[in-house]
């Protein structure tokens, strides 16, 4: 469904965030994308919906190639793709049903969005997911005064109500508690499950990226140097990733985890 | 370069870096600051004399307010606060309305690099034309009264309100912007739900503040013939009638004070 083929980023700097990236996501799998810091995790999927120009090469969405679109196409390509950030980046002093509706803002005219008069199907919609994630109750509260996690479920609807095929995902749980982090990404990756959702996760943490996911693409300096199932990730891969350290203990850590992460319930 | 030995700064004093490097440099512009200093205050000439007799004046000027006459002017005080705060409000709300977009413009991370060149030339512009400069220019084109007055303001208006606008926006958190950009929206949904509500606070703030200066501006352009409360006040003084010219004076301050405290109100809703 989506293909990125030879993608690559030159910063003016020169620097060559993406190496000619290659990497096909199938219909409904959800990935991780780990790797360093600076090693392009955020700037590949920033390419995908042109938050990021890409230098050369193409993203192809069903056949369509993103990086070609001009900029009426692009909005309508967008709508596809559903973004989560690291931050939440919520419009803070909007409040949290706004903040979900302006997912529909592809979809709905400019004085429509300015009076707040959505479609009453966008309306009921953002009802039911803000049910779903559990604020239903936090509807008109503004954004700031929300939770990390809470805001970070905000950001999940606000996804999910333009209806992607894609989502986006980029470090969700990097300003999270180790509990709340779990959560999100196990609300995440079952979202993903129910509406047959294709996602690539941003993610640093090792042991939680092969909790909850079937893939995992590895990137290091631009280029992927790993993609294989979370158990292909053994301590001489990851040193490959990331350089020298002791793996033993994340890896260890992940069979624990498998344990409890039955009981963290939501 | 050599590494740096722990035993070497171990029982050293520390100092924060100074700001200018050289100590040459850095003596060499204390000297020269405290020279300059000395110099300007060997050139200010008081006629002491003189200063004695304005005493006397000033000090009838002081007593005024003890005794501030609202009642013998009365209907040239009204008539002319009125007018006053008519230019005021309407050039406010004109100079609000076109420093907005200008302000966009003005934004080097919104706006593309030809607009925002043309807009922060026309904020140079105002800001660089002080407004007694830009008074006397539009009564001499528009005639005395209110009308340049008026002009006057909304053209400062724009100057001050885009500058402050523009840098509030250049300071936005990217993210929130960029996240509304990611669903799809298009360019006037994304300043309307990625950036206004970012600004919205300051602009507020900024435009309260701006109609306190424009009522304080509008008394001081009445000295130069472009109306208002400030034609009165200057009339008052001619007559030497100081104890008008208090009461006027106390209107302002007072309506200055009523504004500010406004503004407080206001401001303190919105954030």
């Amino acid at each position: 469904m989506l293909e990125l083929k030879k993608l690559t980023k030159t910063y003016k700097t020169g620097d060559q965030a993406l190496k000619e990236i290659d990497l096909q996501v199938p219909k409904g799998q959800v990935l991780a994308l780990i790797g360093p810091s600076g090693a392009g995790k955020s700037t590949l999927i920033r390419c995908i919906n042109r938050l990021v120009e890409p230098t050369t090469g193409s993203a192809l969405l069903d056949g369509v190639d993103l990086a070609k679109l001009g900029s009426s196409a692009l909005r309508k390509a967008r709508r596809e793709m559903g973004m989560i950030f690291q931050e939440y980046a919520l419009v803070e002093r909007l409040t949290v049903m706004e903040n979900v509706l302006s997912g529909r803002l592809g979809y709905v005219g400019f004085w429509r969005s300015f009076l707040r008069r959505y479609p009453q199907s966008d309306v009921d919609e953002a009802f039911r997911l803000l049910d779903r994630v559990g604020l239903l109750h936090m509807a008109d509260k503004r954004a700031d005064e929300l939770s990390g996690g809470q805001r970070q479920r905000v950001g999940i609807c606000r996804a999910l109500i333009q209806n992607p095929k894609l989502l986006l995902v980029d470090e969700p749980t990097a300003s999270l508690d180790p509990k709340t982090s779990r959560q999100i990404m196990r609300l995440i990756t079952e979202l993903c499950r129910e509406r047959d959702l294709a996602a690539i996760i941003n993610i640093h943490d090792v042991a939680l990226a092969q909790m909850f996911v079937p893939r995992v693409v590895g990137l290091r300096l631009g280029e992927i140097v790993f993609d294989g199932p979370p158990n292909g990730l053994t301590s001489e891969m990851l040193t490959e990733i990331y350089g020298e350290e002791d793996w033993e203990a994340t890896i260890e850590a992940i069979d624990e985890d498998d344990d409890d992460s039955v009981e963290a319930a939501e | 370069m050599s590494q740096m030995q722990l035993e070497d700064k171990l029982g050293m004093a520390w100092r924060k870096p100074p700001f200018v490097k050289s100590p040459a440099l850095r003596w060499a512009l204390t000297a020269g600051f405290i020279a300059y200093m000395i110099a300007a205050f060997a050139t200010i000439e008081v006629n002491w004399g003189r200063v004695y007799e304005g005493l006397d004046r000033g000090w009838a000027f002081v007593l005024a307010f003890t005794s501030p006459d609202f009642v013998s002017r009365a209907s040239d005080i009204w008539e002319g606060l009125v007018e006053s705060i008519v230019m005021t409000v309407a050039a406010s709300v004109v100079g609000i309305l076109i420093s907005i977009p200008i302000g966009l413009g003005a934004a080097r991370n919104i706006a593309p690099l030809p607009v925002y060149l043309v807009c922060r030339a026309i904020v140079a512009i105002s800001r660089a034309l002080q407004e007694i400069i830009v008074a006397i220019l539009l009564v001499a084109i528009f005639g005395f009264g209110p009308l340049a007055g008026f002009l006057t303001l909304s053209f400062a208006t724009i100057g001050f309100l885009s500058k402050l606008l523009a840098e509030d926006i250049e300071a936005m958190d990217k993210v929130q912007a960029e996240a509304i950009k990611a669903s799809g929206a298009r360019w006037t949904q994304w300043i309307n739900y990625g950036i206004q509500p970012q600004v919205m606070p300051r602009l507020v703030g900024l435009s309260m503040y701006r109609i306190d200066i424009n009522f304080r501006e509008s008394a001081i352009l009445g000295l130069v013939g472009a109306g208002g409360i400030g034609a009165t006040l200057n009339t008052a003084f001619d007559r030497y009638e100081y104890d008008t010219a208090a009461a006027i004076l106390l209107l302002i301050i007072g309506i200055v004070m009523a504004l500010e405290y406004l503004s407080g109100i206001i401001r303190a809703k919105v954030q």
